[in-house]
């Protein structure tokens, strides 16, 4: 039972009957009156080195990410609607530095530059170690990775809990929505080309409840992952 | 394909005769009854020379009485439905169909033809009856074949099954009781009929069979299951001592 | 031995389905277990399911200690059950052991006692310690729980057999799966299976649940699905979603009946022929290509029954008539356009009332024949209501499609078909799917005797009742349709 991100439907009618031992269930973000940060997040660090490789299955491991913003529901019209709606000046196209700020309905919120020491970006961690909030909230990220060479006839593959949207040197390549969990090259994008030099990666993410993270990569025409590159957040 | 299959039949009996010289030259030699001068009927087919026999390793009833076939009017193969084969086998043809035991050489008279009963052993699980009737120089296609054994067992075997292959249909009588009935113009395969569970007496046990075959080759095996679909072995064949 | 579904598959379009009967109503089931002759499996919320046959269920005792999705495990003369709890608010949980000698509340030995906590989360930890499943390996003895709820990892620890307790309480869970929950390991061939629920619960028809499976060479992983995927990483094979009239199936448990058969137990979020209920289901556990499969439960339907054995169909022992009746020869009085040209427009499936006036109008013996697509190979397999079932399925009635001739077993142990169905024990099929695929069919009862038999093929052209051999072919059938 995914009692995280639904208690308030079923279960709370189910159990309610029938239980004496269960004490109420608030959403994680609601269960410590603490306002301070809480510590690092268990996989993610700053980042130490100027640029950074992808993994050996080619997953991108630094991200900036803006700490979250309040959202509601993860169907497809709703994270459409949310992610188009203006939060912030050049949403689409910024290049946020580590440590910049944009405010949002009288909220300031910080880029975070991240390294994740796994395939994944944990957003849970993320928000929790800041004390922020992990249900109903909707993430920013970007990355900026930067090719030797041209690639053609590649595809962006990512995976994400919960529903996302992509975009790729600007233009929208991947939505996947409803309660999901993110499994590796879940949503995949059609061929693009990635252009020598810098391209950027931006994505927004969606959490109803529970846990929360992504994953990315690029898959050639084989499907296989593409490792040619840094990322340079520079 | 069945129709073409008669002419290749047709066909296949020219080359059968090309194929088993040693049997055309004995009929050749001895005439209409070729047995008194070679023992050898047919490449899988000789006379018994033992008192008894026991089936093979894989249970098979190697030792039979066979009479010379009956000529019977079949328009086509498509014709050998159960009722058909059924009518067809039913009809008298001789005194005693269903119970006689006969002895090597008898004869019997059927719509005026003298017939014989041989007996034979086959070396091979399967009687060739294509093989019998060509050896004897009789008409190998559109035919009705009797054949009898007698099954000796040294104890009372319960829940066993006659399971027997015929090409073309059969029907089989164990004891006197019909127990199976395979129709069509159907090929010989090993355990295609079988039978219900039934019992073979201590002592003996009579099993026949009728074949009714229209163009092509025809043969029959024959053999006991038991519960565990285990072949039955714990017999032997002896026609000589039959209760007649 | 081929493995089909095509049959299942097709006429699941065309049938009606049969869900369990009785009252159904669960969420979270637990691995069904069998105790004194009697079907159990226990819920969320303390709910329980009790059924003599595995068809027909009722509402159970709330067992000793109410908790979310149990699971049970029946080890020596103890039943332990497994069953988590808040403590304090997700994902700060706890499991506790319980323990019985039987889970029959009525029985003078029914007394759960505590066994206390075998697993839990702080909270803070990437684990929400719900969801058990349990799992004593058949190789070596050792017993294991699984546990974790979507946020972060499925984990595994050990327990003490003996006991049904944490071998050792200081060992660090292994994390062995993401994002999932109601996850349970199964084993077969030299895999450990670990079968996991994605998708959302609890939403009725917008309920996302449904089952993923990865695999192993080790009980501790890594669990890999069918493109390599670790389930680490949210890999998982798609087990068994949403289909047919029923939305979000969740939280496998095995059942093995032995004899290669096995079946599952889960639930579906919403079975819109009840509502949108959340209910049990039981259906055939398939194996194909080293992977499960969900298997169907029979269907209401007319079919040709085809052994495995001979590939012979079985019918009325009757003299067939060719579908269009029989061919015109050339040259012959009455005479068409010859053996290939056909009629020339569409020859219509067999009348059977107009086939079927030349067959006995008492019992008819069976056999095995080549399918010819005529009258007396065409089976209907229908329910018979209120006539019990076993687990998944009530007993069918099988009869000559078109007639009330009804397949029987006879008192020798053989097989007959009676002139019409009167609901006799004899004249009830009990019909699973195989492990692969194939069908077994066996009578309610035999007369004269009390061994278990299915219908068997005995050679090429003759069927049978004989002991299920499960290595074998010779009790295996299609289920073509026709």
């Amino acid at each position: 039972m995914k009692a995280l991100s639904v208690f308030p439907t079923l279960l709370i009618a189910l159990i309610a009957a029938v239980m004496v031992n269960f004490a109420a269930v608030p959403e994680p973000s609601g269960r410590s009156p603490e306002n301070a940060a809480r510590g690092p997040a268990p996989t993610l660090t700053r980042p130490a080195t100027p640029v950074k490789d992808p993994d050996g299955e080619g997953f991108i491991r630094r991200w900036l990410i803006l700490e979250p913003i309040g959202a509601n529901g993860l169907t497809q019209s709703v994270v459409q609607a949310a992610v188009r709606r203006e939060y912030f000046p050049k949403q689409f196209t910024i290049i946020p530095r580590d440590g910049e700020k944009v405010q949002i309905e009288g909220s300031d919120l910080t880029w975070h530059a991240v390294d994740t020491s796994l395939h994944n970006i944990n957003l849970y961690h993320f928000a929790y170690a800041l004390s922020k909030p992990t249900s109903n909230v909707l993430f920013w990220a970007v990355t900026v990775i930067d090719c030797s060479r041209e690639l053609k006839d590649v595809r962006l593959a990512i995976g994400s809990n919960a529903a996302s949207v992509w975009w790729v040197n600007g233009k929208e390549v991947i939505g996947i929505y409803g309660d999901r969990q993110s499994v590796i090259d879940d949503g995949v994008s059609k061929r693009l080309t990635l252009k020598k030099g810098p391209n950027v990666v931006r994505c927004a993410v969606v959490n109803g409840g529970g846990a929360t993270d992504f994953c990315a990569r690029f898959l050639d025409k084989d499907d296989a992952p593409v490792k040619s590159f840094t990322v340079n957040l520079g | 394909m069945m129709t073409i299959r008669r002419y290749l039949a047709a066909a296949l009996c020219v080359a059968t005769v090309t194929l088993f010289p040693a049997i055309t030259v004995a009929q050749r030699r001895s005439g209409p009854d070729p047995i008194g001068a070679a023992h050898r009927l047919a490449p899988t087919l000789t006379r018994p020379a033992s008192a008894e026999r026991a089936p093979d390793a894989d249970g098979f009833i190697q030792r039979w009485l066979v009479l010379e076939p009956i000529r019977i009017q079949i328009r086509s193969n498509a014709q050998l439905n159960d009722s058909f084969v059924q009518k067809t086998v039913k009809a008298e043809y001789f005194n005693n169909q269903y119970a006689v035991i006969p002895r090597d050489r008898d004869k019997v008279t059927v719509n005026g033809i003298e017939l014989m009963w041989h007996a034979i052993d086959t070396s091979t699980y399967h009687v060739n009856l294509y093989h019998f009737a060509r050896a004897l120089n009789k008409p190998a296609f559109n035919i009705l074949f009797w054949a009898v054994t007698i099954v000796d067992c040294p104890e009372e075997i319960r829940d066993v099954r006659l399971a027997v292959g015929s090409n073309a249909a059969s029907i089989w009588w164990v004891d006197g009781r019909e127990v199976i009935g395979i129709y069509g113009d159907r090929h010989m395969v090993i355990d295609d009929g079988v039978s219900r569970r039934l019992s073979l007496k201590r002592g003996q046990n009579v099993v026949r069979c009728a074949v009714l075959n229209s163009p092509g080759v025809s043969d029959i095996c024959a053999r006991f299951l038991d519960a565990e679909h285990k072949p039955v072995k714990g017999f032997i064949v002896n026609l000589e001592d039959a209760a007649r | 031995m081929n493995f089909r579904y095509s049959a299942a598959v097709v006429l699941a379009l065309v049938s009606a389905a049969f869900a369990l009967d009785g009252q159904i109503g669960i969420h979270d089931p637990s691995t069904v277990m069998l105790c004194d002759g009697k079907y159990y499996t226990f819920g969320t919320g303390g709910s329980s399911l009790v059924s003599d046959d595995g068809w027909t269920w009722s509402r159970g005792v709330a067992p000793g200690r109410r908790g979310m999705a149990p699971d049970v495990i029946h080890i020596g003369d103890r039943y332990y059950m497994y069953v988590a709890a808040n403590i304090g608010g997700q994902p700060k949980a706890a499991v506790n052991m319980i323990s019985n000698r039987t889970l029959d509340p009525d029985s003078p030995e029914y007394k759960w006692e505590e066994g206390g906590v075998v697993a839990s989360s702080d909270g803070i930890e990437d684990c929400n310690a719900i969801d058990p499943g349990v799992f004593l390996d058949p190789n070596d003895g050792r017993l294991w729980l699984v546990y974790g709820s979507y946020f972060g990892y499925i984990r595994l620890v050990e327990l003490n057999p003996r006991t049904g307790k944490r071998l050792n309480p200081d060992d660090q869970p292994r994390d062995i799966a993401i994002n999932c929950e109601a996850s349970a390991i199964i084993y077969r061939d030299g895999w450990y299976y670990l079968l996991a629920t994605h998708g959302s619960c609890c939403r009725g028809t917008d309920s996302g649940y449904n089952i993923r499976v990865g695999r192993s060479r080790k009980v501790t992983g890594p669990f890999l699905d069918n493109m390599g995927i670790d389930m680490i990483k949210g890999g998982g094979k798609l087990f068994l979603g949403s289909s047919g009239r029923v939305v979000g199936p969740g939280h496998f448990g095995l059942l093995d009946l032995e004899d290669g058969v096995q079946k599952f137990s889960c639930h579906y979020e919403a079975d819109l022929d009840r509502g949108g209920a959340s209910v049990l289901d039981i259906r055939p556990l398939l194996w194909k290509d080293g992977w499960p499969v969900a298997g169907e439960n029979v269907r209401e339907g007319t079919y040709e029954i085809e052994s495995v054995r001979t590939g012979t169909a079985l019918e009325l022992a009757v003299e067939g008539v060719p579908v269009g009746g029989r061919l015109r020869m050339p040259g012959m009085p009455g005479g068409g356009s010859g053996i290939f040209g056909g009629t020339g427009g569409i020859i219509p499936p067999q009348d059977v009332t107009q086939v079927s006036q030349n067959w006995p109008a008492g019992n008819i013996d069976l056999r095995l024949s080549n399918y010819m697509l005529q009258a007396q190979q065409k089976w209907t397999i229908a329910p018979v209501a209120d006539a019990g079932g076993y687990p998944g399925s009530p007993y069918f009635k099988i009869t000559i499609a078109g007639t009330d001739r009804a397949l029987a077993a006879t008192d020798e142990a053989e097989l007959v078909a009676v002139p019409a169905f009167t609901g006799a024990p004899e004249q009830l099929w009990r019909i699973e799917q195989l492990t692969d695929g194939a069908y077994r069919i066996m009578p309610k009862a035999v007369p004269n005797t009390r061994e278990a038999l299915a219908i068997s093929a005995v050679g090429s052209s003759f069927a049978t009742l004989a002991r299920f051999d499960p290595g074998g072919d010779r009790q295996r059938w299609y289920l073509n349709t026709p």
